[in-house]
């Protein structure tokens, strides 16, 4: 059977919900899709995105090492943004002397390295050419019902976190040195939350593909804040984007034989657009 | 010639590729730009694999790409100082976009699936043929010409802008041709590398030469021995060691010698 989109809603719902795969590709998007926004909010408010972006490309690697080990992907993503989590958290404790300039010349190297490492361990495992495309860019094929229920576990663990250290997280975020004064402490949030980060990404990973993290983890939140200065409305209309973002580019992804990838990422940067024209609008 | 062959083009290539992204890389730590570098790079990708699925030379989609958003980058960056979080939004979509064309190239051409992907994201340096080693070669040293040329005042107005424009030093036209001479080095870098490692080959040597010396010239020299050198050593390793592809090698001794520079 050929999916075609009738645009009568109910009929390409239940065509959508007709295989399997698809549901479960949809269930594991819906759950990543909530955390991700969340992470990902307090990710811009933290001014973090950066060290996202280098966690998403030690995923690459890990996949690769994990592929040629013979392990479950999923256990080379959570290995490897662990351990991106932990290296990021000790450059910055080594970055107070350095300039900003070398900063990122130490961001970009570890990226490209990582990059580089995750290719000379694939082509060593010889797959390279048909698990290349949908390592990188996402895939809806092939979610697992086992990792539909590991991605909402991690889900879970990562939720049940960020509610706990929610208030002083986001104390120590605004406002790092008053929050210090008041005793909560920074620096051990600052290593919990790049941790969390890096689950979290690496969940991501998963569904979007190494290289398209950011229309998941970073549009939502990034859309969000410029619609309203609210924290709660904010945080819940992140997540309300994330959900939409997700659903729409598995959908068309579904209808049209393209990757998901595009119609996500161009869903974003065009809510964003509009977001930001709408903002710029004089307030009545 | 000792070297001929694929070898011997991929050294060429290679070598006048990596004097100019050492050159380059030196300007773009310098000037805090790696995050610029960063862009150009998955245009780049964008580019070529829109090319591909019009059927053009890789080439046009490449330079015409990477040279026109330079262009973008350098009009808009003076007025829109633009967050991290515009730069991750649209990074990501010139990638869902450069999927897009991997898509409508792979529904064109049956069988081609996957290497047009691993060739431009991850480079192909041993598969030039003499024509385009000579290309490559050429327009990296016209690159690397056109940056030298500019280069004093380039220096001056790095460091120090507000005192460079009050010398008449023209910064924004300077910035602008240092973007656009950027985007050349990216499309260059995009045939050896990769556009995903490239920004290793500007960021790594050019990171390990400001570390070791202050010196401007000294440290631009330096830049261009690393990536030179790195570039010899992987490109020796992945001809010698079979499975281990060039690009992945290259920048492997790149980030290699960066990190030894920060553990002394």
């Amino acid at each position: 059977m050929n999916p075609r989109l009738t645009f009568d809603v109910p009929s390409d719902v239940h065509q959508l919900l007709s295989y399997p795969f698809m549901v479960n590709a949809l269930e594991a998007a819906s759950v990543v899709a909530v955390m991700a926004a969340v992470v990902g909010w307090f990710m811009v408010l933290r001014g973090e995105t950066f060290a996202g972006h280098t966690l998403s490309m030690m995923s690459f690697p890990g996949a690769a090492a994990a592929a040629l080990a013979g392990l479950p992907l999923a256990a080379g993503y959570f290995a490897f943004c662990a351990l991106g989590a932990v290296i990021i958290a000790g450059a910055a404790e080594l970055g107070g002397a350095a300039r900003q300039a070398q900063r990122s010349a130490v961001i970009g190297a570890v990226g490209a390295g990582a990059l580089a490492a995750g290719y000379l361990l694939l082509s060593l495992y010889g797959g390279v050419l048909e698990s290349l495309e949908s390592l990188l860019f996402g895939s809806i094929l092939g979610v697992t019902r086992g990792e539909v229920l590991t991605l909402a576990l991690v889900a879970l663990g990562v939720m049940a976190f960020l509610a706990v250290v929610a208030r002083p997280l986001f104390f120590a975020s605004v406002d790092g040195p008053l929050a210090r004064a008041s005793r909560v402490p920074v620096r051990a949030l600052a290593v919990a939350f790049l941790l969390v980060l890096g689950l979290a990404v690496a969940a991501t990973v998963q569904i979007t593909g190494v290289l398209l993290v950011f229309a998941l983890l970073v549009a939502p939140a990034g859309i969000a804040r410029e619609l309203t200065p609210r924290i709660g409305v904010s945080l819940a209309l992140s997540v309300l984007i994330g959900l939409l973002i997700a659903w729409v580019g598995l959908g068309l992804s579904y209808f049209t034989n393209y990757s998901p990838g595009f119609f996500s990422t161009t869903l974003a940067i065009v809510l964003f657009a509009l977001a930001r024209a709408a903002r710029s609008l004089p307030v009545r | 010639m000792p070297f001929s062959g694929f070898l011997g083009n991929a050294l060429l290539a290679g070598s006048c590729i990596a004097l100019l992204s050492g050159l380059i890389g030196w300007f773009v730590v310098l000037r805090g730009q790696v995050f610029a570098g960063d862009a150009l790079s998955h245009v780049a990708f964008t580019g070529a694999l829109a090319a591909a699925a019009a059927g053009l030379d890789l080439r046009v989609g490449l330079f015409a790409a990477t040279v026109l958003v330079a262009l973008l980058l350098g009009v808009l960056g003076e007025r829109a100082r633009s967050d991290d979080v515009t730069i991750g939004i649209v990074f990501v979509w010139t990638l869902g976009l450069g999927v897009l064309f991997l898509d409508l190239f792979n529904s064109g051409a049956a069988g081609a699936n996957g290497t047009i992907a691993a060739r431009t994201l991850f480079g192909s340096i041993f598969g030039l043929t003499a024509g385009e080693a000579r290309l490559a070669a050429l327009l990296a040293a016209g690159t690397a010409v056109a940056l030298l040329a500019i280069g004093r005042p380039l220096l001056f107005a790095s460091i120090d802008p507000p005192l460079a424009a009050a010398s008449r030093v023209p910064v924004r036209a300077l910035g602008l041709a240092f973007l656009v001479l950027l985007g050349l080095d990216a499309a260059e870098a995009t045939q050896a590398v990769g556009a995903l490692l490239l920004l290793g080959l500007l960021a790594a040597p050019a990171g390990a030469a400001h570390r070791l010396t202050a010196n401007p010239y000294r440290g631009m020299a330096l830049a261009m021995a690393i990536a030179l050198l790195s570039t010899w050593i992987g490109l020796a390793l992945s001809y010698w060691i079979s499975g281990i592809p060039p690009g992945s090698a290259v920048i492997g001794v790149a980030v290699a010698f960066y990190a030894l520079t920060i553990a002394i």
